[in-house]
């Protein structure tokens, strides 16, 4: 099967700080990549950097979807792709709709932007999208301001503008984040739904296990601008290889433990200031020893599971 | 909607009861009152300025005349210029148009070249062109107007000959043409001004517009630039810059002002400047509420188109 | 939650001294600016000295002499007085009365600002409103109107500046004191026991100054604008004592003859106007953190 993207050797630089330092990996058709850490590792920037929003970061590397390299593209082909072929939601549906556009036309724009369509045309998408993604009398909803929504109500029409042009690739960053548990797992779901029934692959980014683990087939978890492990769901969590995935293993507190034991955490936060060579979780690893300066490669430790340390063997 | 426009009107009645509270005070309790001039004319005798007080009603209490006054605006009686007697209304109404095309046409100039340089130096922010427009800006609103339009008639009137130095229209009328050419200096002095203005609220509402997430999301559906731009981001921008025009009236009102004295272009502001070195107190009256009615009703102008685009405000505020 | 422990909490980078001032010294118009005002300070401090004429002593001789003529650096006047020194000594009362005025805007403008945010009812919305009532009047027809009626001079002029333009002043410590009543670190203060007095001066008034002391900056501008135009009209400082305003009284005739003698006094004006602006504007840069990128 081959790759609908491939990302070799990302990097992304404001200025002189790398934000994103060589990262690769593949997304397959219909696949679901969760790509997990904490915030400030460069997911965010990552999935910005594929779109080609991150305006006046400096970017290297190759990112192959569906044969062109998005990071080669000229504007304008890089516009067809943008909405049609890739669509990305984001974390705060609040801020992330414009507040003084009527939804529908929001999701109407997004058709439009691609397709040569009638504004009727367009408009009965946009009610068959808004059925799609749940939104109870769409007739009325499309006429609504993002104010007048729910957060939950909101991501849904963010989701209806993504799915509007039946992308291949969606890039969901954090897209549960800001919303009610309840409201967490019913957009999670939806957009299982809308990825198993259409094919449309997924590259979810979160700081949340959890989500990932009901919802990705593969997991890459990022620190410091580096993909340290990466594994398909099921033998990460099974078997977490790096450091730094275990110990955010073991930071999701659960239900087994007592009231008066501590909650497990990670000693310090992402260096912000990234070392020139080595290791970066060395800092604050309990494992770490003198092999650590030099800088571990992502190697193989199990059947399709890598791993970014000297001690994972 | 309706409630909250209702406020509005009510608010800026009040605000129109204090304006003229307020300048009816002030001049009548200024040393020497309303005939100061007249003390100082040797064959002006004590009887005769009695007379012309009780005429005019000046000798009542300053309560009983403003209650008077504060009436006969109501009904339409603006009262008689101290000098020739003339109803001050037709007086002030017959220069109203005058002003109102000065006016007009910067505001129209300074929309058009303001927003449109504001955008392109909050886009290209940080470059040679944002420099260079935000600078000339400043230098802009510093500039004394009157100096500027001085600058203006030497250079273009005097030195050119290309237009003329002032005055609304040749003596003995002359077409549209050459109406134009008289009004194309005063509105560009004026319009400079405001273009400045203009140029620099459009450019510190677009960067903030701008880092907004709708507008990555607008990028990230693949819509063209222009149309991020301006279907999205000046659209947003529309709410800080309609309430910047009403905000922006005073100034407007207080420059046309100064470029009608400078050009004697027959508006009110050269009749406010007459009118003041006559001490011709019903006039001034007048036009300082004209003045204060122009701003009271362009804000609530602003207020109501704000409501309009905003539907967040209608929500808050019924 | 797995929130709390994976999500770092953002802590606002303080602006250090040096950052401020590095943020400052980048606007190197606002750089230019300082030194303007304070060529011009000097120029009008040291009149006496400096002035190479009395600039009221009257030369029929020299009348309209052209700029580096009659031993004349920017010529004589339509009375013959040299324009230089005359320039000198109109920026002692152009630039006192543009300070003046702006320290009467702040006087006003904080008391009627802090008294109506501090008692707050019925005094609050009396106080407020009547700031409302005072934007409506165009700045220029009221000082006209006052001017028109009151003895001019310096002191009196700058008073009258000073009386219609100080709302933004009063808008603005009316926000921030309301907004800082209610402010978590206020709050703070007061739960570790802070007196009331450190309260204000440590927190309250810092945090104030910022806002005002731009708005004080861009007041001084526009009070000398403000000034040399009701000069210009013969309603402020009168002659023979110069202002810049008033030097232009004649410049429309004086085109005719001397094209000069309307061009220095409105450079003057500009060249300070303009210094004060851009002085305001970088400090607004630079005491604002969260106008870093704007």
């Amino acid at each position: 099967m081959t790759a609908l993207l491939e990302v070799r050797d990302l990097r992304v630089a404001f200025g002189a700080a790398a934000a994103v330092d060589g990262v690769s990996f593949t997304v397959a058709p219909g696949e679901t990549l969760g790509l997990v850490g904490e915030s400030g590792c460069g997911k965010s920037t990552t999935a910005l950097a594929l779109m080609r929003l991150l305006h006046g970061a400096v970017t290297g590397g190759s990112a192959h979807f569906d044969g062109r390299d998005l990071l080669a593209l000229d504007r304008p082909a890089m516009r067809g792709v943008r909405g049609a072929e890739i669509a990305m939601i984001f974390q705060d549906p609040g801020t992330a709709l414009h507040p003084l556009i009527r939804v529908g036309e929001q999701v109407t724009e997004a058709i439009r932007a691609h397709q040569a369509v009638s504004a009727a045309v367009a408009r009965a998408r946009a009610l068959d999208l808004f059925r799609q993604v749940g939104i109870a009398t769409p007739e009325l909803r499309l006429r609504a301001y993002p104010h007048q929504l729910s957060g939950g109500m909101c991501q849904r029409v963010m989701i209806a503008a993504a799915i509007a042009c039946s992308p291949r690739l969606l890039l969901a960053d954090e897209p549960t984040t800001a919303l009610d548990v309840t409201v967490q797992a019913q957009i999670l779901e939806l957009l299982q739904t809308i990825s198993r029934a259409t094919g449309m692959a997924v590259i979810l980014i979160t700081h949340d296990l959890g989500v990932v683990a009901g919802m990705a087939d593969r997991v890459a978890v990022m620190y410091a601008g580096r993909i340290v492990e990466m594994a398909p769901t099921a033998a990460l969590f099974a078997a977490p290889a790096h450091p730094y995935t275990r110990g955010l293993l073991g930071a999701v507190p659960r239900l087994d433990q007592g009231w008066d034991d501590e909650l497990p955490i990670i000693p310090g936060s992402v260096a912000t200031a990234i070392a020139a060579s080595g290791c970066r979780f060395a800092p604050r690893c309990p494992r770490a020893d003198r092999s650590c300066r030099a800088t571990p490669p992502l190697a193989p430790v199990a059947e399709g599971h890598l791993a970014a340390c000297w001690h994972s063997g | 909607m309706l409630r909250y426009l209702g406020g509005r009107i009510g608010q800026s009645l009040l605000l129109l009861l204090g304006v003229s509270v307020i300048g009816f005070a002030l001049m009548h309790l200024a040393p020497g009152g309303p005939l100061a001039v007249y003390t100082l004319n040797p064959t002006v005798t004590a009887q005769d300025i009695a007379r012309v007080k009780h005429e005019f009603g000046l000798d009542q209490p300053v309560h009983v005349q403003y209650v008077k006054w504060a009436f006969g605006l109501l009904t339409g009686n603006w009262g008689y210029s101290f000098f020739g007697g003339r109803p001050v209304g037709g007086i002030v109404l017959e220069r109203l148009p005058a002003t109102l095309e000065l006016m007009g046409s910067s505001l129209a100039l300074a929309l058009i070249i303001g927003i449109a340089s504001g955008i392109v130096a909050a886009v290209r922010r940080n470059t040679v062109i944002d420099y260079a427009t935000t600078t000339l800006a400043m230098l802009a609103l510093s500039l004394p107007t009157f100096w500027f339009g001085l600058l203006g008639i030497y250079v273009f009137a005097q030195t050119l000959g290309w237009l003329p130095a002032g005055g609304m229209a040749s003596t003995g009328g002359g077409g549209v043409p050459d109406r134009l050419r008289h009004l194309l200096l005063p509105m560009l002095v004026l319009g400079f001004v405001l273009v400045a203005q203009w140029s620099r609220y459009t450019r510190s509402a677009m960067l903030e517009i701008l880092s907004q997430d709708y507008i990555r999301t607008a990028e990230a559906k693949g819509l063209r630039p222009m149309r991020v731009l301006l279907g999205h981001g000046l659209r947003a921008a529309l709410v800080p810059l309609v309430t910047l025009a009403g905000l922006q009236l005073p100034l407007l009102v207080g420059g046309a002002l100064v470029t009608e004295t400078v050009f004697s272009w027959p508006g009110m502001g050269l009749l406010f400047v007459n009118a003041l070195g006559t001490r011709d107190y019903p006039v001034l009256m007048a036009i300082l509420m004209v003045g204060a009615l122009v701003v009271v009703v362009g804000n609530l102008l602003a207020d109501i188109a704000v409501a309009v685009i905003d539907p967040r405000i209608r929500l808050t505020h019924v | 939650m797995s929130d709390i422990l994976l999500e770092e909490i953002p802590l606002p980078a303080p602006a250090g001294r040096s950052h401020v001032l590095r943020r400052f010294v980048r606007h190197r118009l606002a750089v230019l600016g300082v030194v303007l005002i304070a060529l011009l300070g000097i120029g009008a401090a040291g009149a006496p000295w400096l002035a190479p004429h009395d600039p009221d002593e009257i030369a029929i001789s020299e009348r309209y002499a052209p700029p580096f003529t009659a031993g004349r650096v920017l010529g004589a006047d339509d009375l013959g007085r040299d324009v230089f020194s005359r320039l000198l000594y109109a920026g002692r009362i152009s630039l006192a009365v543009g300070v003046a005025a702006m320290l009467v805007t702040l006087i006003v403008g904080f008391a009627i600002g802090a008294f109506a945010a501090y008692y707050g009812g019925w005094i609050d919305t009396l106080l407020m409103r009547l700031t409302d009532v005072m934007l409506c009047f165009p700045s220029v027809f009221l000082l006209l109107f006052v001017a028109a009626f009151v003895t001019p001079g310096l002191g009196s002029i700058a008073l009258m500046i000073g009386l219609t333009c100080w709302m933004e002043i009063a808008r603005i410590v009316h926000a921030q004191i309301l907004a800082l009543k209610s402010a978590d670190f206020i709050a703070a203060a007061e739960l570790a026991g802070a007196p009331a007095w450190r309260i204000v001066l440590r927190q309250i008034l810092p945090n104030t100054l910022a806002p005002i002391l731009v708005a004080a900056t861009l007041n001084t501008a526009n009070a000398i604008l403000l000034e040399s135009y009701i000069s210009f009209l013969g309603y402020g400082i009168q002659p023979p004592q110069a202002s810049w305003g008033n030097m232009l009284t004649n410049a429309q005739s004086d085109f005719q003859v001397d094209a000069w003698l309307a061009f220095f006094p409105g450079l003057a004006i500009t060249l300070a106007v303009a210094s004060f602006n851009f002085i305001g504007d970088a400090l607004r840069d630079a005491l604002d953190p969260r106008l870093r990128d704007a």
